[in-house]
């Protein structure tokens, strides 16, 4: 399943926050996203996956325009407000398995998931406030993988957390994409980590796309000005230009 | 509840449980006696036999009193539940009918808040009639939209949370998701709120029985008895001043309780907002051990917190020292101690934390009990992770500094205004003069963290604590952050100590770092040689956790397997060792201690490589 962004843009208002995006992530592979915040990457994401509508152009899901339930689901920045303090986890990872289950099988279903993202399933009685912000994030993608998504859109979701627990959780993404098969936009402003886990490039800014490939080539031999700008400032890069403001 | 036990707490819960068993058993108990009529005591004033006299029939006040507080209750009860109700439809509308449909609804309630209360109170009690029905739809309707106003505000922050949009991603309808997600999570300050106008509505409806618009005869409330005792107030003031008295304790009861579950429950802040005190006299300093340019030195500084059974200390004997002009960077994973640590130099950890060991800030000894606030605003300036914390929300960016050199240094408005405009230039902001006249949540989180190192220098500090200034930030302004920290050190020969998670972003800028893990510094290294030169096993592996420009595609990333051990529950022997590659029995039981700059028992000693890539978290 591909999904492709096609002539989307958004406003807020009087604001435009994309312009015209048009993108293509393959069927299979994983596309990185990069952009300073406020470039307009958390809106394309929320545009994929309808919580943000979009003004013209439109977002196809393997040729289908997406919706709601069509086969996207999304895995949040903030551990912490990404699930709800008051429903035990395994209760928040069976809201989001489809269709109408018998009590047995969804917690079946939720024991699996938790197995497939290396958490024991004894724990599904857990509130989240037990749990670490490594841990949340993995009940966070056994919640969407409870979609069975064919595309998974993954917005900084190792941001917000300590470099230790960072690899476990990307080792885990890379599993489960190549395990599934899924095709994924991996949202990051983190150049080492996307050129990890990417297969494909993407760079915004202000709300364009202002180059895009396979990741070798856009790490390797940016064109844009601003991913020049942005390789240099990966902490223990070497080269120092430095810009004024944020 | 934690609430009740203050003494404003129990003082309400005390209050209010006598006020609802009265309400209960009142009536069964004295209904006949507040009934019975003693002609021989007409408007008779207080007594032996009637302690609070008797009304114009000859019947017991003080009985009457106290069977009308279930009909006062029950009234107000009645009317915050039509108010909360009411509000709580109009106040979810807005989100359940998205931004277009929700706008008029907004607007209304808006209008409606800004309406005088009282004046809504009566005009809605003479739409609905006089009467005790008519009273309390006025009453509850004349509540609802500050209810509504107050979900509305609750929904909007929850309705904001990353699993209502998971939710919503997952399929699910508003309806299903507002009682699922969003009431179960408003419903602690709405109950609150609810006590509180509880309380409100009472006092309302003894007003309303009062002015002969509610309880009408033969049924009396409190209000009512008000009025019937007011005719004769004169001659027998306690027939009028008794019921009031009631309105009054049964409206604290309501109120006290409220509040202190409120204050119980509202986030207290770990670190308040600190003022950057600037003092125009000078502080004695005096002269340190090691030579004038020691400008901090800590010795064996542990910080203790009550537990369950025994202390908790989650900072264990941390000494360090900084120079003139020097960076020394702290490296370590969260709950390691690094922000506690940070903190306990400040001054800032507060009660029921204990500090002990000695924290010696430019010469002078900061835990010898002495008020130290002087010393601590011109000498030191704190930068925290989140600068919205710590910067006044309400307040302009530019006055907010301004205020510091204002309270301070003694400038007047202009000089101080200016200084804030030219120290948010020495950060490197952009039109410094617009970003003093916007208020903090109108920047940017990069243009934030320069405006809170900017209020830092204002004076001219000795030492900058950077706690996790970056990590909120992306890569590029996390660069110019660490830039600007960078030239301040050069400029002043300000000492600098750089908290942080990342050891890449240590090494930017320190020319020393400290790795600690529970709670004790286990490492002293010097920045260049982390990669490749670090001894102890948790250095070598958190260096090896940040994937790089270079790191291998077709192997897992490199992580740390088990979790940081939890300061309540201590091993004995080396911390570290639950997750040590290299771990021995000796590991298991002796704590070692830090010698010649790494706390380890098989320093340097080569690293199976295997067991550093565990997939775990
Ligand atoms: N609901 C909204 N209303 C108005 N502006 C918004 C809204 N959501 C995002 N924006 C603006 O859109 C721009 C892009 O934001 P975002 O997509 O979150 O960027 P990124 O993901 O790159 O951090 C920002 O300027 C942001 O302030
Ligand atoms: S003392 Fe032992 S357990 Fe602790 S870090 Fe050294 S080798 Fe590992
Ligand atoms: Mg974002």
């Amino acid at each position: 399943m591909s999904m492709r962004f096609e002539q989307v843009s958004v406003r807020f208002g009087r604001t435009q926050v994309l312009h015209e995006v048009s993108l293509e992530v393959p069927d299979g592979s994983i596309m990185g996203l990069v952009g300073e915040s406020g470039s307009g990457k958390s809106t394309l994401a929320r545009a994929a996956v309808g919580l943000v509508p979009v003004s013209t152009g439109r977002v196809l899901v393997d040729g289908v325009p997406a919706g709601r339930r069509s086969g996207v689901q999304m895995v949040f920045q903030d551990p912490y407000s990404s699930l709800d303090p008051r429903m035990s986890i395994g209760e928040s990872i069976a809201e989001a398995i489809p269709g109408r289950t018998s009590k047995s099988e969804r917690a079946g279903e939720v024991a699996r998931l938790l197995r497939l993202v290396h958490l024991d399933p004894g724990r599904a009685g857990q509130r989240p406030g037990s749990l670490s912000g490594g841990q949340r994030q993995r009940v966070a993608l056994a919640r969407a993988l409870a979609g069975r998504p064919q595309v998974l859109i993954a917005d900084e979701i190792t941001s917000a957390l300590d470099v230790s627990v960072q690899g476990a959780v990307l080792n885990l993404v890379r599993e489960m994409q190549r395990e599934l098969g899924l095709s994924m936009l991996f949202i990051s402003h983190n150049l080492a980590v996307v050129r990890y886990v990417a297969d494909t490039v993407a760079v915004m800014s202000h709300g364009h796309i202002v180059e895009h490939g396979p990741a070798a080539d856009v790490l390797e031999n940016p064109s844009h000005r601003y991913t020049q700008e942005l390789l240099a400032a990966v902490p223990g890069g070497t080269s120092n230009t430095l810009t004024k403001e944020t | 509840m934690r609430a009740l036990r203050t003494p404003v707490g129990a003082t309400g819960a005390g209050l209010l449980a006598t006020v609802l068993l009265l309400a209960v058993l009142a009536p069964v108990a004295f209904g006949d006696g507040a009934a019975a009529v003693d002609t021989d005591n007409l408007l008779a004033g207080p007594s032996a036999e009637h302690w609070f006299g008797t009304d114009n029939a000859g019947r017991d006040l003080f009985l009457r009193v106290l069977v009308a507080t279930r009909l006062s209750i029950t009234l107000a009860l009645l009317a915050t539940a039509i108010a909360v109700l009411t509000g709580l439809v109009l106040g979810s509308l807005p989100w359940l009918l998205g931004p277009r449909l929700g706008r008029p609804v907004t607007a209304l309630v808006n209008i409606l808040v800004a309406f005088p209360g009282l004046l809504l109170v009566l005009s809605l009690a003479t739409v609905f009639g006089v009467g005790a029905r008519g009273a309390v739809l006025a009453i509850g309707f004349a509540g609802a939209p500050t209810f509504a106003r107050l979900c509305q505000t609750l929904i909007a922050g929850i309705a904001a949370r990353d699993y209502v949009a998971a939710a919503e991603i997952a399929g699910l309808g508003r309806i299903r998701i507002l009682v699922r997600h969003v009431l179960p999570n408003v419903a602690e300050p709405l109950v609150v709120n609810a006590t509180i106008g509880a309380g409100s509505a009472l006092l309302a409806f003894a007003g309303l029985s009062f002015l002969g618009l509610g309880v009408q005869a033969p049924a009396y409330d409190w209000g009512r008895l008000m009025q019937d005792g007011l005719a004769g107030v004169y001659l027998h003031p306690l027939a009028a001043l008794a019921p009031g008295i009631a309105v009054v304790i049964a409206g604290l009861a309501f109120n006290l309780t409220g509040e202190a579950v409120a204050g119980a429950l509202g986030v207290t802040p770990v670190v308040g907002p600190r003022a950057w005190s600037v003092p125009a006299r000078s502080t004695p300093a005096r002269s340190p051990a090691q030579g004038e340019d020691l400008v901090l030195d800590v010795r064996d500084l542990a910080v203790a917190f009550p537990g369950p059974s025994a202390p908790v200390t989650p900072v264990r004997g941390v000494s360090l020292s900084l120079r003139s002009g020097e960076a020394v960077g702290i490296v370590g994973e969260s709950g390691s101690g690094k922000s506690l640590t940070a903190l306990a130099i400040a001054q800032l950890v507060e009660e029921p934390g204990r500090v002990t060991g000695e924290v010696t800030l430019c010469g002078t000894d900061l835990n010898d009990g002495g008020h130290h606030e002087d010393l601590l605003g011109t000498s030191l300036a704190v930068v925290f992770q989140d600068p919205m914390t710590s910067l006044n929300p309400a307040m302009r960016v530019g006055p907010q500094l301004a205020e510091v050199s204002r309270f301070h240094q003694s400038l007047g408005r202009r000089a101080a205004l200016a200084r804030a405009v030219d120290r948010l230039r020495a950060v490197r902001l952009r039109d410094p003069e617009r970003a003093a006249q916007a208020y903090p949540f109108e920047l940017s989180g990069g243009m934030r963290q320069r405006a809170m190192i900017g209020m830092g220098l204002m004076g001219t500090p000795r030492l900058i604590i950077a706690d996790e200034p970056t990590t909120a930030l992306d890569v590029t302004v996390q660069k110019q952050v660490l830039a600007l920290l960078e030239d301040v050190r050069r400029e002043h020969g300000t000492a600098i100590l750089l908290i942080s998670h990342d050891v890449s972003v240590i090494g930017e800028i320190c020319d020393r770092v400290l790795v600690m893990y529970a709670g004790r510094i286990v490492e002293e290294i010097a920045a260049g040689d982390l990669h490749g030169d670090a001894r102890h096993p948790y250095t070598r592996a958190l260096v090896a956790a940040v994937p790089s420009m270079s790191t291998s595609r077709d192997e897992p990333l490199a992580t740390i397997p088990g979790q940081p051990v939890d300061p309540a529950a201590l091993p004995p022997g080396c911390a570290y060792a639950a997750r040590c590659p290299l771990a021995t029995d000796q590991c298991l039981s002796e704590e070692p201690a830090l010698l010649d700059g790494v706390a380890c028992w098989r320093a340097g000693d080569p690293l199976p490589m295997e067991q550093t890539k565990q997939v775990s978290v």
